[in-house]
C-alpha cells in the first residue's frame, strides 16, 4: 500500500501553551511550521475553548488565568497562513523522522526535520473504593465538562485531590453554582506550610492559590487536608462519599459526583515511541522523558515542551514552548534573538524553585496505594484486579511491567495503561519489595490512541 | 562476579522449544542451565500470532506438528496454568481459483501424513461463516488446529523448568562458547557455564553461534507485525489464514481480533523491532477484505518482535555437522509456536538417546553448508 507521505521543515505536537508559543516563535523566527492538535480549537486542556456557537465570557471560564488564555487564543488567527494548522488529527506513531497522522481525511503520513512535542498532561489516577462507579470523574475532567460543555459532572460534587488542581476546580465549581458537598486533599497540611517559602519564587502563583483558598473559605468550602481512605458509596451510581481524617475518625457526605484524581502525569507516549531517553523522578514517582534546560531531548531534532515531558504548568509550558522553538532555531544555524533565550532561561529556572517546593507541598499519596484492597480494579479495560497483580508477581514471576502486562493484560486495553500503568507499577513494587523504578514502565507501540480498521468509520 | 556453573546440558536461548527440553532434559536426571538474553519467552515464542496450526506446514515439517499437536491438549495440565489453546480450527481461504487448486494440491499431500483437511466451495463457506468477504472463492478446514496465548506459554514452560531443577538465567547474553575436549565453555554475562552438551536455540541470533563452530546457517531477522482491535462481540470462530499468507486473523472470546500479515520494521544488531505503519494499514485493509465487519473497529494496540528466518522456511533442527554433542534448534522462520512442545521433546532425545524417534533430516544443518549469501530469503512466508 503506497501513500503520500509529506515533508515539513519544523512540525508541532499539541496547540496547548506549550505548542502556542513554539508555533509562534517559529514563524517569527521565519518558519511555516506544522501544528497538529487532536482538540477541535486551540488551547490544549487548561485553555480549552467551548465549541464554535457555545462561545462564553473568557472571565467566566478562565477566571484568573483570563488574560493569558485570550491571548493564547488569539495566536492561531493572527498568524493565519503563516502556519500550517491541523486541527482535530491525532499523531498516532513517531517513527524515525515521520509521523503518522488520523485527521478528518483519514490516514496521513509526515515527515519532519524537526519536531517538537507539548503532548501535555492528563490526571494521575488512583484507584480506591467505588472508583468505577458512574459518577466518578477526574478533576480534570470535571474541569473540562465545565469549560467546554458548560455542565458540571453533578448538583451535589465531593472533589479529592492531591495538587493544586484541587482548590482550583472546587473554586470553579462553587462559581458555576455547583453545591460542594466536600473538599479533600489526600496530603498533608504540614507539607504545603513547610514549602510554602519555596512557593513564594513564584509569587503571583502563590499568591492565587492563597486566593482560592480564601475564596474557597468564604465560599463556605473547607479544604481538608491528611485526608485518608476514601470510597465513593452507590450501588448503580455515585450516592455518597466516605473518608477519614487524619486522626481516624470517619466522615462521610452524600453526594451525586465526585472529582477525583492524584496530581498529574506526563503524556509521554510519544515521546517513548521517538526514542526519547526517559528518567525515573522519585518525587512524582513517574517517567520522563530527559531533555535539556532548552528543551532538546536525547534524540537529535527532537524537542520537549510543556507538561509532556514533566508537568511544571501553563506558565512554564508557555516559556518552554518558546524556548524549544528557539532551540531549534539555533539547531537549524537559523538567527535568533540571544536575549530572549537568555530571559527565558531565567524565568525557567525560577519557576524550576517554584516547582520543587510544589511537588514537596504535595507529595506522593502512597497511602492510598497501600490501602488497595485484593477486590479492586485496577484496569477496568481488562477488569484485572490487585488480586491478580499480586498474585502474578509473587507466583509467576513477573518481575516488571511488561511481564506484568503479558500475564495478565494490565494495561491491553483502550488507555494502553496511561490510566491503570500507574497503580500497577506501584503494586507490582511493593508486592516485590522493590523500588518502584525497578520494575520499569510498559513499552510504547503504536498506536498510541485507537485508530479504526480501514480508515474512518 | 561471574557466577559459575557446570551441567550437563547448556541452552543458549530460553524460548519454548529450549525450555521445554530443559523440562525433558531434567525429567532424565540431567542437569540443564538455560541462558536467556532477556527474558524467557519474550523472544519469537511470544510475539507470534499464536496459531497452533497444521494447516499449510511444508510437508517436512507436518510430523513434527502432529506431534506438537498431541501436546497442546493436554499443556494446561502440563504447565499448571491456561494457556488459552483452543481448538476453533484453522480455515485458510482461497481467493482465487488457481489459490483453490493449491488448497486442494495440499490436502490431498497432507491426507498422506494422516492431517484430514476438509475442503469447502463458495457456497459451504459462505454457509458455515456468513461474515466472510465475497472475495472467498473456497477454504480448507483443519478443524483439529487453532489458537493459544504466545505470551504466556514460553514463561510457563520456564517456571516448569525451574521447578524441575533447571538453572535458568535471564538477562544472560551468550558472548563465547567453545568446544573443549570434554565438551563447552560457554560465557554469558555474569555466568559461565561448563557443560557436556550444547544446544543452540537461540533464534535470530543462532546463526552466530553455529558460526562459532565453523557452520554456516543463514539465519535472517524476520519481524511479525501483528494489531489488536478493542473488543468485539465474538464471531469469528474459527483461526484465519490465506493462501499467499498475507493476511491471517483470530478472535478470543473475550472479543480482541488478533490479525496480522507483512513484515515489521528490525534492527537485528540491536535485537530493536517495531510495527511498520504501511504494514499495519495494508493488513488492515486486507482483513475487512476477508471480514467486512471490521471495518471501523478500533486498533488499540499492535506488536512486532524478532524470529529467525532459513532462506528455505524450514528450521534446522539436529546435530550439529561439525562438533559432537551440539544440538541445533532455531530457524523456525515464523511458524515454531505450535512446534515448541515438540521441539523440546526432540532435543532431549538427541541427548538422551542419540537419536529422535522424528523424521528430523530434512531440517539438517549441513543443507547450507554450500549457501552463498545473497538467496532469496525475501519471500513472504505465513507466520504465526
Amino acid at each position: 500500500m503506497e501513500w503520500v507521505v509529506a515533508e515539513a521543515k519544523a512540525v508541532v505536537i499539541g496547540a496547548g501553551p506549550a505548542g502556542l508559543r513554539a508555533a509562534e516563535a517559529l514563524v517569527r523566527g521565519g518558519l511555516r511550521p506544522v501544528l497538529i492538535d487532536e482538540a477541535e480549537r486551540p488551547g490544549g486542556q487548561i485553555y480549552r475553548q467551548p465549541p464554535a456557537g457555545a462561545a462564553r465570557a473568557a472571565a467566566q471560564l478562565y477566571g484568573f488565568e483570563a488574560k493569558k488564555a485570550v491571548a493564547l487564543h488569539a495566536i492561531l488567527p493572527r498568524l493565519a497562513d503563516a502556519i500550517d494548522y491541523r486541527p482535530r488529527t491525532l499523531v498516532w506513531n513517531v517513527f524515525g523522522n515521520r509521523l503518522d497522522t488520523l485527521g478528518p481525511e483519514g490516514q496521513g503520513g509526515l515527515a519532519f526535520e524537526r519536531l517538537i512535542i507539548a503532548s501535555g498532561a492528563m490526571d494521575r489516577v488512583l484507584p480506591f473504593p467505588g472508583w468505577t462507579l458512574p459518577g466518578v470523574f477526574t478533576l480534570g475532567g470535571a474541569q473540562i465538562a465545565l469549560k467546554a460543555q458548560g455542565v458540571a459532572i453533578g448538583r451535589r460534587v465531593a472533589l479529592v485531590g492531591a495538587g493544586p488542581l484541587l482548590p482550583l476546580v472546587a473554586h470553579q465549581y462553587a462559581r458555576a453554582g455547583a453545591t460542594i458537598a466536600a473538599v479533600l486533599d489526600v496530603t498533608p497540611l504540614a507539607a504545603k506550610v513547610a514549602n510554602a517559602p519555596g512557593m513564594t519564587a513564584d509569587a503571583a502563583t502563590f499568591a492565587k492559590g492563597l486566593w482560592y483558598t480564601l475564596q474557597n473559605a468564604i465560599a463556605g468550602l473547607t479544604l481538608r487536608f491528611g485526608v485518608r481512605a476514601i470510597r465513593a458509596e452507590g450501588e448503580r451510581r455515585v450516592v455518597g462519599l466516605a473518608w477519614r481524617d487524619a486522626a481516624g475518625r470517619a466522615h462521610r457526605v452524600d453526594c451525586d459526583a465526585i472529582g477525583a484524581s492524584f496530581g498529574l502525569r506526563s503524556e509521554t507516549q510519544l515521546a517513548d515511541l521517538a526514542g526519547c531517553a526517559f528518567a525515573f523522578d522519585a518525587v512524582t514517582h513517574q517517567w520522563i522523558p530527559q531533555r535539556d534546560a532548552a528543551g532538546r531531548s536525547s534524540v537529535p531534532g527532537v524537542y520537549l515542551a510543556g507538561d509532556g515531558a514533566g508537568v511544571g504548568g501553563a506558565d512554564v509550558a508557555e516559556l518552554q514552548g518558546e524556548r524549544a522553538a528557539l532551540a531549534l532555531m539555533q539547531d537549524l544555524r537559523l538567527p535568533i534573538d540571544t536575549g530572549r533565550a537568555t530571559t527565558l532561561d531565567r524565568r525557567l529556572a525560577r519557576q524550576a524553585r517554584f516547582r520543587r517546593a510544589l511537588e514537596a507541598a504535595w507529595p506522593y499519596p502512597g497511602h492510598l496505594v497501600d490501602a488497595i484492597a485484593d477486590d479492586e480494579i485496577i484496569c477496568r479495560c481488562e477488569g484485572v484486579t490487585a488480586a491478580t497483580l499480586r498474585a502474578t508477581a509473587r507466583e509467576r514471576d513477573a518481575q516488571e511491567m511488561n511481564r506484568l502486562k503479558a500475564f495478565t493484560r494490565i494495561g491491553m486495553g483502550r488507555c494502553q495503561g496511561r490510566v491503570c500503568g500507574h497503580a500497577a507499577a506501584e503494586l507490582l513494587a511493593r508486592t516485590l519489595g522493590k523500588d518502584v523504578a525497578a520494575v520499569g514502565r510498559l513499552r510504547g507501540n503504536p498506536p498510541i490512541k485507537p485508530i479504526p480498521v480501514g480508515g474512518l468509520p | 562476579m561471574t557466577e559459575r556453573l557446570d551441567v550437563d546440558v547448556a541452552i543458549i536461548g530460553g524460548g519454548i522449544a529450549a525450555c521445554a527440553a530443559a523440562v525433558a532434559l531434567r525429567e532424565a536426571n540431567l542437569t540443564v542451565a538455560v541462558l536467556e538474553k532477556r527474558l524467557c519467552g519474550a523472544g519469537a515464542s511470544g510475539v507470534n500470532f499464536g496459531g497452533v496450526r497444521q494447516q499449510g506446514r511444508h510437508l517436512a515439517e507436518l510430523p513434527l506438528a502432529r506431534r506438537a499437536r498431541a501436546l497442546w491438549d493436554d499443556l494446561n495440565r502440563i504447565l499448571g496454568e491456561d494457556v488459552e489453546f483452543e481448538a476453533s480450527g484453522h480455515i485458510k481461504l482461497a481467493r482465487s481459483e488457481a489459490g483453490m487448486a493449491e488448497l486442494e494440491r495440499y490436502a490431498q499431500d497432507a491426507r498422506g501424513y494422516g492431517l484430514e483437511l476438509t475442503l469447502m466451495g463458495a457456497n459451504a463457506v459462505r454457509d458455515a461463516l456468513p461474515w466472510l468477504g465475497p472475495r472467498v472463492v473456497g477454504a480448507s478446514l483443519a478443524p483439529e488446529d487453532g489458537h493459544a496465548n504466545p505470551r504466556v506459554v514460553g514463561p510457563a514452560y520456564a517456571r516448569l523448568a525451574r521447578h524441575r531443577g533447571a538453572i535458568i538465567r535471564e538477562f544472560s547474553p551468550v558472548r563465547r562458547a567453545v568446544a573443549t575436549g570434554a565438551g563447552f565453555e560457554t560465557e554469558a554475562d555474569g555466568v559461565s557455564v561448563k557443560s557436556r552438551w550444547l544446544v543452540n536455540a537461540a533464534g535470530a541470533g543462532a546463526g552466530a553461534v553455529a558460526s562459532w563452530f565453523g557452520e554456516r546457517a543463514p539465519v535472517a531477522p524476520l519481524t511479525p507485525n501483528m494489531l489488536v482491535t478493542e473488543p468485539l462481540p465474538y464471531f469469528v470462530s474459527r483461526s484465519i489464514g490465506v493462501v499467499g499468507g498475507d493476511i491471517y486473523l483470530r478472535q478470543i472470546h473475550r472479543g480482541n481480533v488478533i490479525f496480522g500479515g507483512g513484515h515489521g520494521w528490525g534492527d537485528a544488531e540491536r535485537g530493536l523491532a517495531r510495527p511498520a505503519t504501511d504494514v499495519s494499514l495494508g493488513a488492515m485493509v486486507r482483513a475487512v477484505d476477508i471480514v467486512p465487519a471490521l471495518k471501523g473497529a478500533q486498533v488499540i494496540r499492535s506488536w512486532s518482535g524478532m524470529d529467525g528466518q532459513m532462506p528455505d522456511h524450514i528450521p534446522v533442527i539436529g546435530a550439529s555437522s561439525t562438533t559432537a554433542r551440539l544440538i541445533h534448534a532455531f530457524g523456525f522462520s515464523g511458524h515454531g509456536f505450535q512446534l515448541g512442545p515438540a521441539i523440546g521433546l526432540i532435543i532431549a532425545e538427541l541427548i538422551t538417546a542419540g537419536a529422535s524417534t522424528s523424521p528430523i533430516a530434512p531440517f539438517a544443518i549441513a543443507r547450507f553448508k554450500d549457501w552463498v549469501d545473497g538467496g532469496d530469503a525475501g519471500q513472504p512466508v505465513q507466520m504465526d
